[in-house]
């Protein structure tokens, strides 16, 4: 299948066979070498750099664009950084090794867990959630869950060290504090990813998948900022089967999507995406692609009603993270 | 609430969405039209009409009005006061 692409939805409506998981099957062999083509002449030709810094989180994307990179560039000219924190599972350490083992580059592990102490991430957070949950202190997990629809609003979830699970709906400003203060994780990442890009002369790259990339998943200026994106166009399952294809271990081929940014586990479909990633790589396929809500519907195992609102909901996404995408705006010269 | 009092409910929701949201930009909200199709509100716009209601109009909207019918629309919020303020259907 070629890869997919918007422009061609109109022409390819028609001939199109019907809407299932084989319609994101993909030439792994011939993508990977597409992308290392590109990779390669982006970061020589355009970028005018060495080499590139990928973070490693021991999930799929980013071990998949370190692999590309790897296959792309040699493994003499990536290098693989792994930032825990105070939050961070104990698998993501332990996979982004492996990740960087497996693919032999050189990699370092910086905690940054006292940079975002000093800068005020936990502090902010926590000041918001004992806003809402007064007790909640040392020795407490939280997280941001989405409830609702189609109004969709955010839960907060906290769990006691007695085991204990609170969960209330937050208020704009609450919301907007914690948010914006974990979003330090991301941005003191990409700080650190920079500081090594420009020490060695490299690109930083970015690992947003299609999904992310499209909906808007990603910290402006922190995990969305990168000078090349290489797996950008690609829909999640895709991902997955690029990383097969690229042989990477298989607890990485296997690792379930998570934001790992807040201190209870946290899926990406609790706080962000309306459905799990195949269905929802199903919906922006089908969407990208003038598929009726109707055969949506069939192919995720929903009614049409809500097939329209996964539509509707994505769309809406769209438009919500737009300025995410946005250049700095200017006031042109009279 | 009666007639005249809804229009001036509906009246400084107006407002609040011109000046919070649009900050006096763009045409006059009209009566029915959807805040989000519109575009004029987004999620995070959502949580703060809430606020504003609560505190304006001294209620509590509980998660299970958090629906289009009640949120989406300046007719759609002054039928929700309607019945939140004086149980009118």
């Amino acid at each position: 299948m070629a890869l997919d692409a918007t422009s061609l939805a109109s022409s390819t409506a028609r001939t199109r066979r019907a809407l299932d998981q084989s319609v994101l099957d993909i030439d792994c062999e011939a993508e990977a070498a597409r992308i290392g083509d590109r990779l390669r002449e982006i970061v020589a030709r355009v970028l005018h750099r060495r080499g590139v810094v990928v973070a490693l989180s021991g999930g799929i994307d980013s071990s998949v664009c370190a692999a590309l990179a790897v296959r792309a560039l040699g493994r003499e000219r990536v290098l693989g950084l792994l930032l825990p924190e105070r939050d961070s599972s104990s698998a993501a350490t332990r996979l982004g090794r492996m990740v960087a083992k497996k693919l032999r580059i050189e990699h370092r592990v910086e905690d940054i867990g006292a940079t975002l102490e000093a800068i005020g991430c936990y502090r902010w957070r926590d000041e918001a959630i004992r806003r809402i949950f007064p007790a909640y202190g040392a020795g407490w997990l939280s997280k941001i869950v989405i409830a609702g629809g189609p109004i969709t609003y955010f839960n907060l979830v906290v769990q006691s060290p007695a085991g204990e699970v609170l969960e209330q709906r937050m208020d704009a400003p609450e919301y907007l504090q914690i948010v914006s203060a974990t979003s330090f994780k991301q941005r003191i990442r990409k700080t650190i990813e920079y500081f090594h890009a420009d020490r060695l002369n490299y690109a930083v790259i970015g690992t947003p998948n299609r999904l992310e990339y499209d909906q808007g998943f990603f910290v402006k200026n922190g995990d969305g900022s990168a000078d090349v994106k290489p797996i950008a166009h690609l829909y999640k399952t895709q991902v997955y089967a690029l990383a097969r294809h690229l042989k990477l271990p298989e607890e990485i081929c296997q690792a379930q999507p998570t934001t790992d940014t807040y201190s209870m586990p946290q899926g990406q479909d609790e706080f962000y995406f309306a459905l799990p990633w195949r269905e929802m790589d199903l919906a922006l396929w089908g969407l990208n692609h003038d598929v009726p809500a109707a055969e949506l519907a069939v192919a995720i195992g929903a009614t049409p009603t809500q097939a329209e609102r996964v539509y509707a909901d994505i769309r809406a996404k769209r438009r919500a993270t737009e300025y995410l995408h946005l250049a700095p705006q200017l006031v042109l010269a009279p | 609430m009666n007639m005249m009092n809804t229009e001036i409910v509906k009246s400084q929701v107006r407002q609040y969405v011109m000046d919070n949201f649009l900050m006096g930009q763009g045409a006059k909200i009209g009566d029915d039209e959807s805040f989000m199709a519109s575009h004029v509100i987004d999620s995070v716009g959502v949580l703060e009409l809430i606020a504003f209601l609560e505190e304006r109009f001294r209620i509590k909207v509980e998660d299970d009005e958090m629906i289009p019918d009640n949120l989406d629309s300046l007719n759609g919020v002054g039928r929700y006061l309607a019945r939140k303020l004086h149980g009118a259907n």
